[in-house]
């Protein structure tokens, strides 16, 4: 029984995260500041659910630990990734923000 | 010598991953297994690591977990709620930009954890990593100074990473 509701807890703060990773997406002015809390919120948000299933079926627990691991190493890839594609391309970045030190870099490696 | 530690250490890791994806302890599961993960890390020992054994030093891999992870989800959850706020927050208060730091740490593998752990905690991300600089997005640029920005986003983890690494 109390184990039932430490899971279904989980779930709820999983869920919680979920809802404001994607609020997020649609508020955030540019891709970079989206992928800040879109890939990032889904990390927490995920690996929360993931446990609340794992608590709720102890059984699966070690399949859950497994999941929450191979996410914790392939997510920050993949955001690593994107961003840096998306610079390479040439998406700009909002313009409110405060500096761009990765531009000059790119231009010394140009000439 | 160098080949023979890391194709051991690619079949223990992949080992483990098996016993975990099981779930259960028998004789016939644990043969397959080993049997598994033997021929596959003679195939793919070579792009899995670098470093070999080394990297399963009881000394790295305890304080890995008790002391590292911890402090990681930790982080996590506190970055987390400060995005969350900037989400909700009506004026949407972001500040974004593009800064420049300096890691100290010298292996691959402590820059890789680092801007990895960097990525993780939201409000920052690692868009290159050259040498020792690293390129961060980051969503309330509190310093634009490399060294004071230094310490703010690499240093949380770098001081807690230079006990066991490196």
């Amino acid at each position: 029984m109390i184990q039932k509701t430490i899971g279904e807890v989980f779930l709820i703060i999983g869920g919680i995260f979920m809802f404001l990773a994607s609020l997020g997406l649609l508020r955030m002015p540019d891709v970079y500041n989206r992928m800040q809390t879109s890939t990032k919120a889904v990390t927490l948000g995920a690996m929360s659910s993931i446990l609340g299933v794992g608590i709720i079926h102890p059984a699966w627990l070690p399949k859950c630990i497994l999941i929450m691991l191979f996410i914790l190493f392939t997510n920050p890839v993949s955001a690593h990734a994107i961003g840096r594609a998306a610079y390479r391309t040439g998406v700009k970045l909002w313009k409110g923000s405060v500096c761009d030190k990765y531009g000059s870099c790119m231009e010394d490696e140009d000439e | 010598m160098k080949s023979l530690s890391r194709w051991l250490y690619t079949a223990i890791i992949f080992f483990i991953i098996w016993i975990a994806l099981v779930g259960t302890i028998r004789w016939d599961e644990l043969v397959t297994g080993a049997a598994v993960s033997i021929i596959l890390a003679i195939f793919t020992a070579h792009i899995f690591t670098t470093e070999g054994l080394s990297n399963l030093s009881p000394k790295k891999v305890i304080c890995g977990i008790i002391y590292f992870f911890p402090y990681l989800i930790w982080q996590m959850i506190k970055a987390n709620l400060d995005v969350a706020y900037r989400v909700i927050h009506p004026k949407r208060p972001i500040n974004p930009g593009i800064v420049k730091v300096k890691t100290k740490m010298h292996s691959d593998l402590a820059k890789t954890i680092v801007a990895n752990s960097i990525t993780l905690t939201p409000g920052t991300f690692t868009l290159d990593v050259r040498g020792d600089e690293m390129y961060i997005h980051w969503i309330d640029v509190k310093s634009q100074d490399v060294e004071e920005a230094s310490e703010m986003i690499p240093g949380v983890f770098e001081k807690c990473l230079m006990k066991f690494m490196d």
